[in-house]
């Protein structure tokens, strides 16, 4: 299943891309309808970035601490400036620790 | 004072019973618990001594915080030369036993000789006994408490314990409290049991008094608590969903150890986490994870209790196994999972749940049976030796080696050797994933590049537990790391171990300094107990208590060359994720942390260092 969402920045009619997103731990709530084991796959316009995600499912951005793009680790200063590629997976956690 | 100012030495080969002062000269320079229990160690028994010998001891030791109403106050330490690593060993517990020894009035336990019979020890306030121990050897760790309990008629007794692995030599047995919290790594169950010593029963009604200054006590743990309780991580992450919220997170930073270290993410990383433990079975319609648990004035709360699909076929008809128990923490479903490449949930419960009840370290076992599968996989082991098909991902292997290494039957005998010893054996040292003699925990240091400093120069061999710059590198706590670096981490690891020295010595649980640094703890230390332990002074506590834990080990042997990785880890690339093409830069990061540490180009501390430290 792909999830379509509307990104407030984005011109209409824009091109789109095909993302995946994942939410983990208490973050699981702001999945949309139809994920399975915490991912979606997401139907974003082209040039959407990790904040523009964050926005459109109202995450609060404070539970946003760890924000990876295939494994990589986002700071907090590019998260609304690195744009996603086609088939690149978004991964957020809220502030967690263990060991 | 907090402290009690007495501890109890039992010479098990006379079965006399002493009480003694605390040196309280050694606790103004080294705190109390690992770090005071380690300075009794070392100024007692030679460095050489054979950790399985009545000549090597074994301590019980509290801290000064332990018992009191600072959070997470009930922790106490065992230290030994381990069994399993000829190192120095100092593995740390919580639950309620050592905040029961506290209140009964002693700060620690020296255990010396052997007993010639099984015994246990029991201790009621200032009343303590040596007890035989013959109708419940042979026994696990669940019956011993149950038994225990039941005989003294008393059920708010407290119990530490060893199974029947310790007893048949495992050499990484675990001691036990409360059914399922441990002192688990380096083999500190395996030198109990040597000295025919199956259990210590604490009733303690003494309580812990005498805080130098109440009031400031009262106010600073009540701050420290509000920090505690206000940080996401230790106020809602933990409670939540346990440590095993790091399942998927390792994974996906592609750090996760898989397959004997093989690989760096495991496909089936989501069905063994914190989010699987939560979600209904499809079989039973019940979750896996029951409740979360607290130990001993713990405001976090971050254990886990589980109950098993009473029909897998690991319990099927079998009872005694479907009650809610202690559950998976992330490290043991790492090794019982990911390094195996077993993806079964309830296979790898039953396996903790056989780790708790007989005593064993599941990060060692589950890192052994890594080992197993992969001789097996190469021929080098067959079906006929382990007793089953054991290619990576069998779960009916994990758990057959589970059931034998909690008895010593069998291949558990060959278990219970550890990877070092078994992969030796078998003529393939390079597939042991371990640091003098102790496996890996739970992260891959091509992935997170300070974890293999850490691992290369822990005390006790390869452990997290000992500087977790996973806090730094991947989670950002103090603050954001790369994990993919060298640079800085040499500095960064040397922080993480002396801060840590001072958490462990303080008496109160290292996750509490996901949310509070040293900063938070001294002023908890200065109202409760006399001496000076401003931030200032802690440090060089913590320093001194590192060094002299590293002095030892130099003495008993371990040179720089112990300060390693498998060359695995070295040597053959990350394959995938973002540290893809990685080995780790050890060899960069090593000689700077000698320099970082003030010690020689062969990991000697110099005098100088020595001077300082007052060592």
């Amino acid at each position: 299943m792909i999830h379509s969402l509307a990104i407030a920045r984005a011109p209409a009619g824009g091109a789109a891309i095909e993302v995946t997103l994942k939410l983990f731990a208490m973050l699981e709530r702001w999945l949309p309808e139809g994920a399975r084991r915490n991912e979606i796959r997401l139907s974003v316009p082209a040039g959407a970035t990790p904040a523009d995600i964050v926005v459109a499912l109202g995450l609060p951005e404070a539970l946003c601490a760890i924000v990876l793009i295939d494994g990589a680790f986002v700071p907090p200063d590019q998260r609304a400036h690195r744009a996603l590629a086609p088939n690149e997976a978004l991964s957020i956690w809220p502030p967690i620790a263990g060991g | 004072m907090s402290w009690q100012r007495k501890i109890l030495r039992v010479d098990l080969t006379a079965g006399t019973v002493t009480s003694e002062p605390l040196n309280m000269e050694w606790a103004m320079e080294y705190l109390g618990s690992r770090g005071l229990g380690t300075k009794y160690f070392i100024e007692e028994v030679g460095a050489g001594v054979d950790p399985l010998s009545p000549a090597n001891k074994l301590i019980f030791a509290t801290g000064p915080l332990t018992g009191t109403m600072a959070s997470t106050g009930g922790r106490y330490t065992v230290i030994t030369k381990g069994a399993l690593t000829g190192a120095i060993a100092c593995s740390n517990s919580g639950g309620y036993w050592g905040a029961e020894l506290k209140m009964a009035g002693w700060d620690m336990i020296v255990f010396e000789g052997k007993s010639p019979k099984p015994v246990y020890l029991l201790v009621r306030d200032g009343e303590v006994t040596i007890e035989d121990a013959a109708e419940f050897w042979g026994t696990s760790v669940w019956h011993t408490e149950e038994h225990l309990k039941a005989k003294h008629q008393d059920p708010l007794m407290r119990v530490s314990s060893v199974g029947r692995s310790a007893e048949k030599g495992c050499l990484y047995a675990a001691v036990v409290n409360d059914l399922h919290r441990a002192a688990g790594r380096s083999g500190v169950g395996t030198v109990m049991a040597s000295k025919n010593l199956k259990a210590i029963a604490v009733r303690g009604t003494v309580g812990v008094g005498n805080i130098r200054d109440p009031k400031a006590f009262f106010d600073a743990s009540k701050a420290a608590k509000k920090v505690l309780a206000d940080n996401a991580v230790t106020g809602q992450g933990l409670p939540a969903y346990g440590t095993q919220v790091l399942m998927n997170v390792i994974n996906e930073i592609g750090a996760l150890p898989t397959r004997n270290h093989k690989d760096v993410q495991f496909e089936g990383a989501r069905d063994i986490s914190a989010e699987a433990m939560a979600e209904k079975r499809p079989t039973d319609g019940k979750a896996n994870l029951v409740t979360n648990q607290a130990c001993f004035g713990c405001t976090i709360a971050c254990g886990r209790i589980s109950q098993m699909d009473k029909g897998h076929y690991t319990v099927e008809n079998r009872p005694q196994y479907w009650g809610a128990s202690g559950g998976l923490e992330y490290e043991a479903a790492w090794a019982l999972g990911a390094a195996n490449g077993v993806n079964d949930l309830e296979a790898l419960t039953y396996a903790n749940f056989l780790a708790n009840e007989d005593g064993f370290d599941p990060i060692s076992f589950g890192a052994t049976v890594g080992a197993v599968m992969e001789l097996y996989e190469m021929g080098v082991l067959t079906k006929e030796q382990i007793g089953i098909e054991a290619p990576f991902g069998s779960a009916k292997a994990l758990t057959f080696l589970a059931e034998k290494t909690a008895t010593g039957e069998g291949f558990g005998k060959e278990m219970g050797l550890g990877s070092k010893r078994l992969t030796e054996k078998y003529g393939h040292p390079e597939l042991s994933m371990s640091v003098k003699g102790q496996e890996f925990p739970a992260y891959d240091s091509r992935g997170i590049q300070g974890m293999g400093l850490t691992y290369a120069t822990s005390n006790r061999g390869a452990c997290h537990l000992r500087s977790y710059t996973v806090a730094s590198e991947v989670l950002g706590i103090p603050i954001k790391t790369d994990p993919l670096a060298t640079d800085g981490k040499a500095g960064l690891v040397k922080a993480f171990q002396d801060a840590t020295a001072v958490f462990d010595s303080a008496g109160i649980c290292l996750f509490t300094s996901f949310a509070w640094s040293l900063v938070d703890v001294a002023p908890q230390l200065q109202a409760a107990c006399e001496g000076d332990w401003s931030l200032e002074n802690l440090n060089v506590v913590g320093e001194r208590i590192w060094n002299m834990e590293r002095m030892f080990n130099n003495a008993a042997g371990f040179t720089s060359k112990d300060d390693t990785l498998p060359k695995r880890l070295t040597t053959e690339p990350a394959k995938t994720g973002p540290a893809k093409g990685l080995v780790n830069g050890l060899d960069k990061m090593l000689p700077e942390y000698y320099a970082e540490r003030g010690w020689t180009p062969d990991g000697i501390p110099t005098p100088e260092t020595r001077a300082r430290l007052g060592l």
